[in-house]
């Protein structure tokens, strides 16, 4: 393998307990990766969550075109499974929160959302890949950023210029003196942190479940030595468990990122008051 | 482990993005958008739609089935009462009809009877007349006949005459002979 310590998977290295050989610990490192093509420095490279991202949607695609190519009334066991996922973002969410009439638009980019980035974390317990992608901020930060995006401008489609300012703004006559305050952390509440916190809050899940995750299989490796070995067990039990809670994680936080979409884009074409 | 990689690494600030990942990142997003948008869920939305409607038409079909077979029920009920009541009807009048045809050929007897009796009687009576009156009639002409013998006689030959009233004379002697 390569002899980058950062490729490096934590049982590949002969370091023990009661070796004399400090732990080794995972942190930020754990989550940079030597480019697979091209050049680090030069901002043109390839590397490996990059690939699983392209990977990751290949997959997405491949399963709704299985499933969605020629649909049938009465629906096969594939298409089945694929309605049951549709309808439960479609209904679930979208409809739950903007509403049928107002809401069928966004469908489609709710579905996607929602499966891209389930993808995405998913491959942080698939073997070998065992990576979620949506530990480096680029990937969250651009769905953000797209959603970002169309909430604003259907703000302004919606109420006009001095609307959209209210809507921002959370402006409301009763609140007398208080209102230029509440004005101003709204605004700043809204429009400037609210697109940070949309994506840093799937990033932030995602890597720190990676990084739990890392922490108790590199553990269970260096312990294996004389009586850590029981700390070795323990250890691997743990790795079990974590990755049991990050397959339910993984799903939560997708979801999570879906229904903010929607309650943004909700109060997007809500009326002011 | 290099500590020289993991400084390095602690000099990337963790949320700032690089640009070739937000690049691929949106690829890849694109991807999956582009695909499901245009063409994977509107397929499905069609046979969602078309299966709603299935199943609506399936419903409103036995629906529509259920309350045909309730009006043909009603319906056969309703004939066969009628047909039940038309017969009861027919026998009754059958029944009323052979009551009246029964006494009319009775009565028609009788007035045959009757009649045949009264005609006998009036043949009777007819015959007995005309008896009378054709023995009349022969005893008259007897009578007559005689006469005329009687009176040709003396007319033509008086020879002959002798001899019809002498055979009238014996004849009535022999009656008289005979009565005594």
């Amino acid at each position: 393998m390569s002899a980058d310590p950062t490729q490096v998977l934590a049982f590949e290295t002969d370091c023990h307990i009661f070796d004399g050989c400090g732990f080794p610990a995972p942190g930020l490192h754990s989550f940079l990766f030597k480019p697979l093509l091209g050049d680090g420095d030069s901002n043109v490279y390839f590397n490996k969550p990059m690939l699983l991202a392209l990977i990751g949607s290949v997959i997405v695609v491949g399963f709704f075109w299985a499933a969605f190519r020629k649909p049938k009334v009465v629906p096969g066991k594939l298409q089945m499974v694929a309605e049951t996922g549709y309808d439960f973002i479609r209904r679930g969410v979208v409809y739950e929160t903007i509403g049928k009439k107002e809401g069928e638009k966004y469908v489609p980019l709710v579905v996607s959302l929602f499966f891209f980035i389930w993808m995405m974390n998913l491959w942080s317990i698939v073997p070998v890949a065992q990576f979620p992608v949506t530990s480096i901020i680029a990937y969250p930060a651009v769905l953000a950023v797209i959603v970002y995006i169309l909430w604003v401008s259907l703000t302004f489609k919606r109420h006009g210029f001095v609307g959209a300012f209210k809507n921002f703004t959370g402006y409301d006559k009763s609140l007398g003196a208080v209102l230029p305050l509440a004005m101003t952390i709204e605004f700043f509440s809204n429009l400037l942190v609210r697109p940070f916190t949309h994506a840093v809050r799937l990033f932030a899940n995602m890597f720190a479940g990676h990084t739990l995750l890392l922490l108790f299989t590199i553990a269970s490796w260096y312990l294996l030595n004389g009586i850590g070995i029981a700390y070795a067990g323990v250890s691997f039990i743990m790795t079990l468990v974590m990755t049991a809670f990050e397959l339910f994680i993984q799903a939560l936080q997708a979801y999570v990122f879906v229904l903010l979409t929607c309650t943004y884009i909700q109060g997007a074409l809500a009326e002011h008051h | 482990m290099s500590q020289l990689l993991i400084l390095a690494a602690e000099t990337e600030n963790p949320l700032v993005p690089p640009i070739p990942e937000l690049v691929i990142g949106l690829i890849a997003f694109v991807i999956v958008f582009g695909f499901l948008a245009k063409k994977l869920l509107p397929n499905i939305n069609k046979v969602l739609d078309e299966r709603r409607e299935a199943i609506e038409g399936g419903i409103e079909k036995a629906e529509a089935a259920q309350t045909e077979a309730q009006s043909v029920l009603e319906q056969y009920k309703a004939q066969l009462a009628e047909a039940r009541h038309e017969a009861a009807r027919l026998r009754q009048e059958a029944q009323e009809q052979g009551a009246t045809l029964i006494a009319e050929m009775r009565a028609e007897g009788q007035r045959q009877r009757e009649e045949i009796v009264a005609a006998g009687h009036t043949q009777i009576d007819a015959d007995r007349k005309a008896a009378s009156q054709a023995l009349r009639q022969d005893v008259g002409k007897l009578a007559t006949d005689l006469a005329g013998k009687l009176v040709g006689e003396s007319l033509e030959d008086h020879a002959r005459q002798s001899r019809v009233i002498d055979r009238f004379l014996d004849e009535l002697e022999e009656k008289a002979e005979a009565a005594r």
